[in-house]
């Protein structure tokens, strides 16, 4: 059972074995829409990090007042409350980085992940392991988006985090839509190897 | 003649141009989920054409009459986000009562489109390019017209990859981005037409 688990493993779940990009496949259009390059992807997922924490954290509080054939519309307005807010605070502080991400901040509202973690953990969990659930999964998108947006810049622009290792240009199609399903695609196919190698 | 001419302009930009899918990376979710066979991408394609199209008309009326004059844009995502999911059920509703074939046809897929993010950012976008009434309505169509043209061309080419033998770790998902991305680069011709 979910219950029996230590805050520790609760938090490591997310990173790896239940990696929300890599193994549960939730959140794939943000994560393929801003991933051009190391920061932007970090960027993202920090900001999906803050709304997942927040949310897990209210719903698993009001879990017990909200009836329940109205909880899911009740979740919904919850996370696009903390989605308003970290758009406006993004706007405000960190303008460049919000015209890079400029659409799919909004759309962290209709991301399965923060949707998902609510219905599925905050709404039957306490109060602590609700937001360490939240923190591991926030923290495990992050990893994912940067490691993404990592191997993108660094093969279509060889630089990463904006520092540029050589003189040339990269492959260019990699920081081009094409480039974002063909770099998933060998990231989840590793995890699969993987997972195929733990059970033989 | 002017205006037909901007029109067509937004009609093949959006579908092929800047398709919603392969280049917006939009609607991955039941694009990846539900293109398993044609019939049920078609299926799919003609909800959310119904969907988008509704939701962006009257988001777009309610941005102009609703939020401007009062003045609080700030609460555009948690207006948008609920109207959508309202309008979501008064369609399965209304189409169960006036239409049960083409509710039969498109039952299954209504639920799910709640959470396709196409639909909200549209008409986010639409918003954000301040376009016209009409040019926003031709946008939402094309739009998901785009939708249905890469959802119903990727669940052709995942019936042949069924078919073939890959290494246990390409199975699948993996398969299946790769297969989207050689589709991506092919829209990517269409870049420079408009």
């Amino acid at each position: 059972m979910k219950e029996e688990l230590t805050h520790k493993q609760n938090f490591l779940k997310g990173i790896i074995r239940e990696n929300p990009v890599f193994v549960l496949l939730l959140g794939l259009c943000p994560t393929l829409g801003v991933t051009t390059s190391a920061i932007n992807g970090m960027g993202m997922g920090l900001a999906t990090l803050f709304v997942l924490m927040m949310s897990n954290l209210v719903i698993s509080l009001v879990r017990n007042v909200i009836p329940q054939k109205v909880r899911i519309p009740s979740f919904i307005v919850i996370i696009a409350s903390f989605v308003t807010v970290v758009d406006l605070v993004m706007a405000g502080y960190l303008p460049a980085l919000h015209e890079q991400l400029g659409l799919f901040i909004p759309l962290i509202v209709v991301n399965c992940i923060v949707l998902g973690r609510a219905e599925a953990f905050a709404s039957r969990h306490s109060l602590l392991s609700s937001m360490i659930d939240g923190l591991g999964m926030g923290v495990g998108f992050t990893f994912a988006l940067t490691l993404l947006g990592s191997i993108r810049e660094l093969l279509g622009n060889l630089s990463i985090f904006g520092i540029k290792l050589a003189d040339n240009d990269g492959m260019i199609l990699f920081i081009l839509a094409p480039g974002a399903f063909i770099v998933l695609a060998f990231i989840i196919a590793v995890f699969e190897w993987r997972k195929n190698s733990h059970v033989n | 003649m002017e205006s037909m001419e901007s029109y067509l302009v937004i009609v093949v930009s959006a579908i092929f141009i800047n398709n919603i899918v392969l280049s917006r990376f939009l609607g991955i979710c039941p694009f990846l989920g539900v293109s398993r066979s044609i019939t049920t991408a078609v299926g799919m394609g003609g909800a959310v054409l119904f969907v988008m199209t509704v939701a962006t008309l009257v988001t777009f009326l309610l941005h102009h009459f609703l939020l401007i004059p009062l003045g609080i844009t700030y609460l555009q995502t948690v207006a948008y986000i609920l109207i959508i999911a309202f309008l979501v059920q008064v369609v399965e509703i209304v189409l169960k009562k006036v239409s049960p074939d083409l509710y039969q046809a498109l039952g299954v897929f209504l639920p799910l489109i709640t959470t396709n993010c196409a639909i909200l950012g549209v008409a986010i976008l639409v918003i954000q390019q301040d376009f016209t009434l009409m040019e926003s309505v031709v946008f939402a169509i094309s739009n998901a017209l785009g939708f249905t043209l890469a959802i119903v061309l990727f669940s052709s080419l995942r019936g042949q990859l069924e078919r073939s033998e890959l290494p246990p770790a390409m199975k699948g998902v993996p398969a299946a981005l790769i297969i989207a991305g050689i589709l991506s680069m092919a829209f990517m011709g269409f870049a420079g037409l408009v």
